[in-house]
């Protein structure tokens, strides 16, 4: 009897560890099989990233819709080529869209914004939106007010 | 000349100790019996360092992470950015205090009790009365003990971060009113499976086997008084902290070093 209710204290104290153990890669790390989603990749290319980083978010009106793979420096034209993947489910991005960098609040992270045009033609995997914009720099804004080069 | 003869017989002690718990720790590590006996063993050995602790990590765990919610809203609120305690509650507990706190309190809860029982079974002479009866002590005794430290230490480890979590948001969101979904939307966009929770985990797995490794074989190796009882259960808590908070610098300095 003793050693049924040790047995029984034994299992009860595993099974509460493995639950904290799928409470944290749930609810606290958010693992969901999203992550696995399929997805196809766009590029673009921009003058200053301003601090954008790796799985950083693309967004389309608010919504997540993919996020960025890879960062590197293309060579020829000095500017950023990132590529980001898209999630396979919204294949209706126009060809004329505009990706812009954008932040978060006023501290918060970098991200990638979308904004679709009006093309019949919709991007697809190896794509490269041709319009960007890089991220806004407060430090330039504000150098270029002290020096009084910009008017209000 | 008698200093540097002290110093040669200091290092060479040393170098025999650390062997000596070295192959008392593969002989600890292969020693457990894949058997049901052996299991019996290994479940009440589990039931008396796992469950037992039980209490005193959920108790302090939900403290600590009722104070990190305290501590951090505080200070977070001065810049407006008070949803984003839960994303600070979730990393400290999760890479950090989860596995060092609970390991400290390991090693003060269960390891002292593993040497005082060990060498009491050492200096009342029930090992080698078991070594007459043919029964390996090391099969017997140590061997259940390591193993059911060294599984337990991880588990409570988990439990520890998520009662503390679940500590953080009782202060912040119920009492001080931060939004709830604000709470658990900042720390699943800033905690990674791998990279923190994968870690912390691999934090405690080390601290297990150092606690438990420390615990046993400073039972096993200890001059049989009551005087070489009380000193080997004094190292056994000295050592293990120390331990414990110097290889989670390491530890920390290759896992998150590089960001």
């Amino acid at each position: 009897m003793y050693q049924r209710s040790v047995e029984l204290a034994v299992g009860v104290f595993m099974l509460l560890g493995m639950g904290a153990l799928i409470f944290l890669a749930l609810q606290v790390s958010g693992l969901t099989t999203d992550s696995q989603k399929e997805s196809y990749r766009v590029y673009a290319q921009f003058d200053d990233l301003g601090g954008l980083s790796l799985r950083g978010r693309v967004s389309l009106a608010g919504v997540t819709v993919g996020k960025v793979s890879a960062i590197s420096l293309d060579k020829k034209s000095y500017s950023a080529l990132v590529e980001m993947e898209i999630y396979s489910d919204v294949d209706n991005l126009t060809a004329d869209s505009v990706a812009s960098i954008q932040t978060s609040g006023l501290l918060g992270d970098k991200y990638v914004a979308i904004s679709v045009g009006a093309d019949e033609e919709y991007l697809t995997d190896g794509d490269t939106i041709f319009d960007t914009q890089s991220a806004l720099n407060l430090e330039k804004l504000i150098g270029a007010f002290a020096s009084g080069q910009a008017k209000l | 000349m008698e200093f540097i003869r002290r110093t040669g017989r200091t290092s060479m002690e040393f170098a025999a100790s650390l062997g000596r718990s070295g192959v008392f720790l593969l002989r600890a590590v292969f020693g457990l019996a894949l058997s049901l006996n052996g299991l019996k063993l290994l479940v009440a050995q589990m039931y008396r360092i796992g469950v037992l602790s039980l209490i005193i990590i959920v108790v302090s765990g939900l403290f600590i992470g009722m104070v990190l919610g305290l501590q951090g809203y505080s200070i977070l609120v001065d810049y407006g950015s008070e949803q984003a305690v839960g994303q600070m509650v979730a990393l400290t507990l999760v890479r950090e205090l989860g596995p060092v706190v609970t390991a400290l309190l390991f090693a003060g809860r269960a390891g002292s009790a593993l040497t005082a029982e060990i060498g009491l079974m050492k200096a009342t002479e029930q090992l080698s009365s078991m070594e007459m009866m043919g029964v390996d002590p090391l099969r017997r005794v140590i061997a259940p003990r390591f193993w059911a430290g060294f599984i337990s230490m991880p588990l409570l480890a988990v439990i520890f971060s998520a009662v503390g979590i679940f500590g953080g948001m009782l202060v912040s969101v119920d009492w001080l009113g931060v939004f709830e979904g604000a709470y658990w939307s900042n720390m699943q966009s800033s905690v990674e499976f791998e990279g923190d929770v994968v870690n912390g985990i691999v934090k405690s797995v080390v601290f297990g086997l150092v606690c438990t490794w420390i615990a046993i074989y400073q039972g096993y190796d200890l001059v049989p008084t009551s005087q070489g009882i009380s000193i080997a259960t004094t190292k056994t808590v000295v050592y293990s902290s120390l331990s414990v908070l110097g290889l989670d610098f390491l530890l920390t300095a290759v896992m998150f070093g590089s960001i």
